[in-house]
C-alpha cells in the first residue's frame, strides 16, 4: 500500500541497514598480545571483532565441530556466532592456522568465509600452501594498520546480498582479468562469486532478497 | 615539575630510545592505536609484554639448566619471545632472540646459554626505558601537558 510513495521498499531498506552494519572478524591466535594488537587494529578500522586462542575454539564459535563437515541444520550450539572473514596466526599449538584453514573450507557451510593467514616468518613454501589451500591473503607480523584495508577486499567477496557489491566486484574482476593482477587469487572468480547459499542454517538473519524484487533506483 | 620540563625530558629520551633501536616504528605504530576509544592501549599491551618476556625469560633459564637440554623447547619459547618483542617493537630484544633461535637450531648450549644473558640484558633495558617514558607521560598528562608527538 503505497508502496511507490516510498523512498525504498521495506526489503531494500532492511538491506541497506544491514550493510551499514559492521563487518563481523573472527581473529584467531594463540598470542594473547598479538590478540589485543589484532583487535585495537580492527575496531580502529571498524571491524565488529571476536577473538579466540584457537582453532578449536574457532570453529566451536563458527558452530563446526572437528569431527563435522557441515554445521548441523538445527543449531544446537548457542554459540554460533555469524562471521565475515576469519584472520588467523599460523603457528599455533595443536591445530595450525593452515588447518583452520582446510577445516573452513572443507565444511560446506563455512566455505565461502574469507580467511587470511598471519604468520612472523616470511617463508615462501609456507605462504604458496596457504593461499592454494584457499587463504585470501597473507599477512606478515605484526601486522600493520595498511593491512586492515586490504581485508575489505576480501570482505566485499564475500557478501553476496547487495547487488550493487555485485556489479562493483564484477567491474574489479573485468579489470583484474585485463590486467592480470592479483597473484593471491588462486580460485577462479566464478566460485568467489555465489547466488544465495540456500544452505543458510535459520540463526543467519541477513535478509535475503531475490534480484527481481529489488527497485532499480 | 613544570610542564615543559617534563616535555624536554620525554622528547630526548624518545629520540635515545629510538637512536639505540631500544624500540622501534611498531612501537611508534602501538602509539598511533591509542586513542579516546581506547585510551589505555599502551598501557595495558606493555604490560602484558612484561608479564609474557619474564614468564618466556624464567622458562628459558629452567631449561637450560637441565643436564639435557631440549632445544625444541628452548626454541619454542625463543620464537615466543621474539614474536612479543617484535609485535611491540622492542628491536634489540628481538634481534637476540633471532640470533637465539640460530643456537638453538646448532644444539648450541654455550650459545644458548651467552644468548640467553644477552636477552636478559636486553629486556631489562627495554622495561626500564619503557617504564620511564610510560612514567613522564603521565606525569605531563597530570601536570595538565600534552604529550609531545615525534615525527
Amino acid at each position: 500500500m503505497g508502496r511507490r510513495n516510498q523512498q525504498l521498499p521495506p526489503q531494500q531498506e532492511a538491506m541497506t541497514v544491514e550493510a551499514e552494519a559492521r563487518f563481523h572478524v573472527l581473529a584467531v591466535d594463540d598470542s594473547l598480545i598479538d590478540r589485543k594488537l589484532i583487535e585495537r587494529l580492527l575496531k580502529t578500522s571498524s571491524y565488529q571483532v571476536t577473538t579466540v586462542e584457537s582453532g578449536t575454539k574457532a570453529l566451536e564459535l563458527l558452530g563446526l565441530r572437528e569431527d563435522q563437515d557441515t554445521t548441523p541444520s538445527v543449531s544446537l550450539d548457542q554459540h554460533e556466532i555469524e562471521v565475515n572473514l576469519v584472520i588467523t596466526d599460523y603457528c599455533m599449538p595443536g591445530m595450525t592456522g593452515y588447518d583452520l584453514l582446510k577445516k573452513i573450507k572443507g565444511s560446506s557451510s563455512l566455505k565461502d568465509i574469507p580467511v587470511v593467514i598471519m604468520s612472523s616468518e616470511n617463508v615462501p613454501s609456507r605462504i604458496s600452501r596457504c593461499l592454494e589451500g584457499g587463504a585470501e591473503e597473507f599477512f606478515l607480523k605484526p601486522v600493520q594498520l595498511s593491512d586492515m584495508k586490504r581485508l575489505r577486499l576480501h570482505l566485499l567477496k564475500g557478501k553476496t546480498n547487495c547487488k550493487e557489491e555485485q556489479q562493483q566486484q564484477q567491474q574489479q574482476e573485468e579489470n583484474n582479468n585485463i590486467s592480470n593482477g592479483c597473484s593471491s587469487n588462486k580460485n577462479s572468480n566464478s566460485n568467489k562469486r555465489k547466488a544465495i547459499d540456500e544452505e543458510l542454517s535459520p540463526k543467519r538473519t541477513r535478509p535475503r532478497f531475490s534480484n527481481d524484487s529489488l527497485t532499480v533506483v | 615539575m613544570e610542564v615543559a620540563c617534563l616535555q624536554r625530558r620525554f622528547i630526548d629520551l624518545t629520540a635515545t630510545i629510538f637512536q639505540q633501536e631500544i624500540l622501534d616504528s611498531q612501537f611508534t605504530q602501538l602509539q598511533q592505536l591509542q586513542d579516546e576509544s581506547s585510551p589505555n592501549f599502551i598501557h595495558e599491551v606493555v604490560s602484558l609484554f612484561f608479564q609474557e618476556a619474564e614468564k618466556l625469560l624464567n622458562e628459558l633459564s629452567k631449561a637450560l639448566d637441565q643436564q639435557i637440554v631440549d632445544f625444541k623447547k628452548v626454541d619454542a619459547h625463543v620464537h615466543r619471545l621474539k614474536g612479543s618483542s617484535a609485535s611491540i617493537g622492542a628491536r634489540r630484544v628481538k634481534d637476540v632472540c633471532i640470533a637465539f633461535r640460530s643456537c638453538c637450531e646448532e644444539n648450541n648450549k654455550d650459545g644458548c646459554i651467552q644468548h640467553l644473558q644477552q636477552v636478559n640484558q636486553e629486556y631489562y633495558l627495554v622495561k626500564s626505558n619503557l617504564e620511564d617514558l610510560l612514567k613522564l607521560e603521565k606525569q605531563i598528562l597530570a601536570s595538565g601537558g600534552s604529550i609531545p608527538t615525534m615525527k
